[in-house]
């Protein structure tokens, strides 16, 4: 992988550039930020990270999709014969994500200055976005694992920042804490994993540990503990089952927060260190299993609390834990390209998609529950108009982007396993539902708020509502990138990102290629199945006109359960938190107040007891220091002498 | 004088300021004024003072006499601190015995 | 010649410093703690420290020693103000400045400096080679022998400054 390496040092400013201007952004607001009149701070932000997509597009204009670069800034960690270099590496994979980060982020915080145009944490909230940023950056141009975990617990602690952003709030407090937990779960199976490496290879850097891991055996326990180990660390950060239930929760943060971080970036992380590690799932097909399975699982699963529910933030959530999972279940078929593309266009129309909620929101004056909205398509034309594009690129309706991205997953599943296939197309069906459930219950029909809110119903400033224009034409136009060769074209998507998808591929079994015919086939069940899902909502919300529930009413078993999220959080309550607080009460009463507290008290009352004793020696009389000095001297010279 | 460090052994001179430090311990344990006291540390000094000055003349080597030098600051600036303090502690008691002065303690 | 010149500053060394510590009245103590002094110069110039012994006429003798004088008058301290310990405590301070020479000149025989070979520099006392050293090698204590001084000046200004009640 590394013997084109770009000698050219041009590349090596806009390089170092790209995370360095978020840093100083970052710097500036959260040193002179106060001092700083608020308009300013916004702008500071978000022009330095319009510097870095700058940079970012410079960077990938001139860097072939086969080279990289590769910086390494100085040794960081020396021990022995192992080095580890503070280094960063771009290459078409990274050069993807800085596009995807930088480019969103920036839509993104111009949105912010907008939507977080009252609050009183306006300067801090950009300090922490853009620190969110770097790390991000650092994490995807990192050039070995140990760089690459830095960002990952830096995006980590950002993301707790800012769940908990409006830190007044005690249950936000607790959707923050619960994040950073469940985050700290997995970054153990990823420091784990670092750890084996670093024992048994000798190196984190990528290409290294990668040759080191192509002269081992396919399925080598070596490799199937790391691996398995690593994706621990992608469950966490990318909310997979069992670690997927702080992201529903973690949208307790302003909503721009959920689109960047807990949607279109951060959250991506997971299926980002999966591909970059790709030689190494490659040679370890028992991870690979272990991978398509979670994903899958975590698809459906879900898509079927995402039915049911009726905050709008929460169904967007459930809808990205779904997608994640799709992502994952696309890795786990080898298919490494495809599941990156759809990170890229799952990143487009669902940061759409998180904003144009957030344009909701804000037009009702920060109410979430889609049972009190409606008809809102009237009054808000541009979110209304954005938010049906995302919808439909998400449901996978052609040309939109999500249809390109899913389609492809769902080809490459039916090639390995039908099943796969039908679980993922199901799944598919009842996101194209949940979201345009979503869409008639909040556009459609009458209002259902108050008179009072429903005055003051007013579409966003121009800064909110032009992001979301430009999101909703990377969600139309995003897909071209990779249209599928059975319909005549090249993908160019997975031919860029083949330089990195390439170096795994001799290890991937050979599936076998489908017909034509089949993949037309395939196409056309799954726009059917979408739009008939389309349909089906359309007929229970618009035509029937049905409502969601209140909460009060009771409702069937298995529904009830949906809407409790099939109790998932009550079950790792009784089985975990439960149990630890009833070992941490056993272990304050027998271990802290009996043991611990006794020690330090028998050691107060010792240095006590001497303390009263030897202070009689000091009688206040100058004469009998003086004497004991003298002593002191005589008896250190005979020590000297005699000794 | 070329020839004092010829005639006398340097031992001599070692011997003088041990005793003239003595002379200065025993005045400290023996007198209760204060003013003494002080006067026998200057006493012990100045055998210090004495004992660098010799090991600096039989040496050849004149960092010892910079020493003494620097000594001498330390003790002008001590002596005048010191009778300050006691020019005040003797307006508060109307004494300069140390036996007087017994209230540092717990 | 030398080593009786030696004997007889010595002997009045040791007496002057005897009488610092049995002279009943303070004023005599410091006269002859004066006088200790001056033959504690003449053994610096024996020792070929000329420079210093000069200074340290000025400081101690000069200074230090005028300084005592006027506090002992200031005070208005004479023999009968005079505080006295018994004798038991002069005993046992005898005694044990007596054990402190024995252990001082045990340790001496212990470690006994060898004779000195080296040529006989007879001008390293001379005003020119301690400046020297004292402006290059020890700049930097020198002046900050200075910020002591001022230091000593101000705190003892301030400690003998009559408070306000």
């Amino acid at each position: 992988m590394t013997e084109n390496i770009l000698q050219d040092t041009a590349l090596i400013t806009p390089a170092l550039l790209v995370p360095l201007l978020p840093l100083i952004g970052f710097i500036i607001n959260g040193l002179a930020g106060k001092r700083l009149p608020k308009s300013i701070t916004g702008w500071i932000a978000s022009l330095a990270v319009l510097g870095s997509f700058i940079c970012s597009v410079s960077i990938f204009n001139a860097l072939d999709a086969t080279n990289s670069i590769n910086i390494d800034l100085f040794n960081w960690i020396t021990f022995g014969n192992t080095s580890i270099a503070f280094g960063l590496q771009v290459d078409s994979l990274t050069t993807t994500m800085l596009l995807v980060v930088s480019g969103i982020g920036f839509l993104i915080h111009l949105y912010s200055i907008g939507y977080m145009h009252d609050d009183e944490g306006f300067t801090r909230f950009f300090t922490y976005l853009n620190l969110f940023i770097f790390f991000m950056l650092i994490l995807i141009m990192g050039n070995n694992y140990l760089m690459m975990f830095i960002g990952w617990e830096g995006v980590g602690l950002c993301s707790y920042l800012l769940i908990g952003f409006w830190f007044k709030n005690d249950a936000y407090n607790d959707a923050a804490k619960k994040a950073f937990v469940m985050n700290r779960i997995g970054d153990l199976g990823f420091l784990l994993g670092m750890f084996f490496m670093l024992f048994h290879f000798g190196t984190l850097d990528f290409d290294g540990v990668a040759n080191a891991a192509a002269g081992l055996d396919s399925n080598h326990i070596l490799i199937v503990t790391i691996t398995l180990l690593l994706f621990v660390g992608a469950m966490g950060k990318s909310a997979q089952i069992p670690l997927y239930t702080w992201l529903p929760d973690a949208m307790a943060g302003p909503t721009p927060v959920s689109a960047l971080i807990h949607a279109a970036t951060m959250v991506t992380a997971g299926i980002y260190m999966v591909v970059r590690s790709n030689v190494l799932f490659a040679l370890a097909p028992h991870t690979l299993d272990v991978v398509l399975i979670t994903g899958v699982a975590t698809s459906v699963f879900a898509a079927v609390i995402g039915l049911m529910q009726n905050d709008i933030k929460k169904v967007l959530a459930y809808s990205t834990v779904s997608q994640l999972g799709l992502m994952f279940a696309a890795l786990g078929l080898g298919a490494f390209s495809s599941g990156m593309f759809h990170v890229v266009t799952h990143a487009f129309f669902k940061a759409l998609l998180f904003l144009g909620s957030g344009s909701v929101i804000h037009a009702l004056h920060g109410e979430q529950d889609i049972r009190k909205m409606g008809g809102l398509g009237k009054y808000i034309k541009i979110t209304y108009f954005t938010f049906l594009i995302g919808s439909l690129a998400i449901s996978g309706i052609p040309p939109f982007a999500g249809f390109f991205s899913k389609d492809e997953i769902l080809a490459k599943a039916f090639e390995q396993n039908p099943l796969v296939w039908g679980i993922l197309s199901i799944s598919a069906m009842m996101t194209a539902f949940y979201m345009f459930r979503l869409v008639y219950l909040t556009f459609n029909g009458n209002f259902r708020g108050t008179e009072e809110t429903k005055k003051h119903i007013h579409e966003s400033p121009a800064i909110m509502t032009t992001p979301l224009v430009i999101l909703a034409i990377l969600s139309i136009v995003g897909g071209f990138m990779g249209l599928p060769a059975v319909l005549g074209f090249t993908h160019r998507f997975a031919a860029y990102l083949s330089h990195v998808t390439d170096a795994s591929k001799e290890f991937l079994p050979h599936a076998h290629h489908l017909s034509h015919a089949t993949e037309y086939a395939l196409i056309a069940t799954a726009i059917i199945a979408a739009i008939a899902a389309i349909l089906y909502a359309r007929n229970q919300y618009v035509s029937k006109g049905n409502l969601p529930v209140s909460d009060e009413q009771a409702l069937p078993v298995l529904q009830k359960a949906i809407v409790n999220k099939f109790y998932v959080d009550e079950l790792y309550d009784k089985l975990f938190v439960k149990p630890i607080q009833v070992l941490s009460e056993l272990f304050l009463v027998l271990v802290d107040k009996l043991i611990i507290d006794l020690l330090v008290n028998a050691t107060a009352w010792f240095v006590g007891l001497t303390g009263r004793t030897i202070r009689l020696i000091q009688t206040g009389n100058t004469g009998f220091y003086i004497f004991a000095m003298v002593s002191g001297m005589i008896i250190l010279l005979v020590i000297r002498l005699f000794i | 004088m070329e020839n004092t460090i010829q005639t006398i052994p340097q031992n001599w001179y070692l011997l003088l300021s041990a005793f003239l430090f003595c002379i200065g311990v025993m005045g400290v344990l023996m007198r209760r004024n204060a003013i003494i006291i002080l006067m026998c540390i200057e006493l012990m000094l100045n055998s210090v003072n004495l004992l660098l000055v010799s090991f600096s003349a039989y040496k050849g080597n004149s960092d010892g006499q910079v020493f003494v030098f620097f000594i001498m600051v330390v003790a002008a600036a001590e002596v005048a601190v010191g009778l300050a303090l006691l020019m005040s502690i003797y307006r508060n008691v109307a004494s300069t015995d140390i036996n007087v002065l017994n209230k540092l303690k717990w | 010649m030398s080593q009786t010149i030696f004997f007889i500053l010595s002997a009045l060394t040791i007496i002057s410093a005897l009488g610092v510590l049995f002279a009943k009245n303070p004023m005599y103590s410091v006269l002859s703690l004066i006088a200790c002094f001056f033959t504690v110069a003449g053994h610096y110039i024996m020792l070929n420290a000329q420079f210093l012994a000069i200074v340290h006429l000025i400081v101690y003798a000069g200074a230090i020693m005028v300084l005592f004088l006027f506090v002992v008058m200031l005070l208005n301290l004479n023999a009968e103000t005079e505080p006295h310990k018994t004798s038991k405590i002069k005993f046992a301070a005898v005694i044990a400045g007596g054990i402190l020479f024995l252990t001082i000149i045990a340790s001496l025989k212990a470690g006994i400096p060898g004779a000195y070979h080296l040529p006989v520099k007879s001008n390293i006392g001379l005003v020119e080679i301690i400046g020297q050293k004292l402006f290059t090698d020890y700049l930097l204590p020198f002046e900050v022998s200075s910020i002591l001084f001022l230091s000593a000046m101000i705190g003892s200004v301030l400690l003998a400054k009559k408070e306000k009640r």
